[in-house]
């Protein structure tokens, strides 16, 4: 009985890991954002420019996606591979 | 005449069959060994088989597998492509070839300047590599992109190949830059190692993101289409009416528009860390001296 509410435990805690580290997804979406207003800005001002500005947008956009990406991989390897590893280690102290 | 024409088709079909035959092999291959599974699932890279080594198995994955396919099947695409070059009349597959050429050698020039032209065809491989990596998930094999082991490897290559450009002007330069504020030191070191992991991160996260929303984005779709119509008796309940097309719509920009600009981006920020890391002036200033001391 005690053994299961601290798997249920492990569990709960690392799907609110996981839910809280997504909390980094804000920054990205507010950078990037910015980025391609700034970007619509810059092709109404002056056409002619559009490819050099879309190009540049797009890596801007990819380099600041880099936080949120931490955070999604943070995520992932809490839904995914921590579970299973805790629970192996909280079983292996039980025996 | 004849002869010399039939021996030029029979190497056109090998080199076709060198791209296609890759890509039906890994078919079969996972249809053999997928095991059948009910419902969503995501997991990662599939393990064929392990060799036992003194520190740690070594682990053959599917992600190894399917880039050595990818590999195979690019090396097809170039020798079918480069096959037959001429000076006049020049074929269809000429002008592509020329015009790939034309476009990386350009791409390095501008970003990295006249020094690194050697750059192009390491460029032009780590574009062509990255994107069809990406692209295969096309076809429902695992993309070698979203094991974060295959592309943990790109970036350690250009890890090696910024310290390399840096070092080129002695070990003590390196150090020197190193410590330029003294006191940010330990930040320059932390920043020196993050550039590889910051590389990989990003290229595995956006595959890998693509392919957790597809998977979940297909199981709601069924799960919806199976309220709507679960009632319906027979052949009618089981019919997929929201499965069709919609996650089409999304492929077209998880795997197909994110893949290839996650290429490119790899290639662009390669060529942008190597240019800068490299200390031009000083390295020119230094050889002049060394000639004229000789």
């Amino acid at each position: 009985m005690m053994l299961d509410l601290a798997i249920g435990i492990i569990l709960g805690g690392c799907a609110l890991g996981a839910g809280t580290a997504m909390i980094g997804g804000i920054g990205p979406g507010i950078g990037e954002g910015n980025a391609v207003a700034k970007a619509c800005e810059a092709i109404g001002r002056q056409p002619e420019c559009k490819g050099d500005v879309t190009s540049t947008m797009l890596m801007g956009c990819a380099i600041a996606e880099t936080t949120g990406l931490y955070s999604l991989v943070i995520a992932i390897l809490l839904i995914f591979v921590a579970p299973n590893l805790l629970v192996d280690i909280l079983l292996n102290a039980v025996r | 005449m004849d002869k010399k024409r039939i021996r030029f088709l029979l190497a056109d079909i090998f080199y076709i069959s060198l791209m296609v035959v890759p890509i039906i092999l890994g078919m079969i291959l996972k249809v053999l060994t997928t095991p059948m599974s009910e419902g969503i699932q995501i997991t990662g890279a599939q393990i064929y088989f392990t060799i036992p080594m003194p520190i740690q198995n070594l682990v053959i994955t599917s992600a190894q597998i399917n880039s050595f396919l990818v590999m195979i099947g690019i090396l097809g695409l170039c020798l079918f492509l480069t096959h037959g070059l001429k000076t006049k009349n020049i074929s269809t597959r000429q002008h592509i070839a020329e015009w790939i050429v034309e476009k990386v050698n350009n791409l390095v020039k501008q970003n990295m300047g006249e020094y690194f032209i050697g750059f192009s065809p390491f460029i032009a491989a780590m574009l062509a590599l990255s994107g069809f990596s990406s692209l295969i998930s096309l076809l429902g094999l695992f993309p070698p992109t979203s094991d974060l082991n295959v592309v943990a490897g790109w970036a350690v290559i250009t890890f090696v190949l910024i310290t390399y450009y840096k070092l080129k002007c002695g070990p003590l330069y390196y150090l020197k830059s190193l410590a330029s504020p003294i006191l940010l030191t330990p930040l320059n070191v932390i920043g020196e190692v993050a550039t590889p992991v910051s590389m990989a991160f990003r290229h595995y996260g956006n595959v890998i993101s693509g392919s957790v929303i597809s998977v979940l984005i297909a199981a709601g779709l069924s799960g919806l289409s199976h309220i709507l119509l679960g009632w319906l008796p027979g052949f009618i309940g089981e019919f997929p009416l929201f499965q069709i097309g919609i996650p089409a719509i999304l492929s077209i920009y998880f795997d197909i528009f994110s893949g290839c600009l996650q290429a490119y981006i790899f290639a662009m920020l390669t060529m942008m860390y190597v240019s800068d890391g490299f200390p031009m002036e000083d390295y020119f200033k230094k050889r002049k001296k060394k000639q004229e001391v000789v």
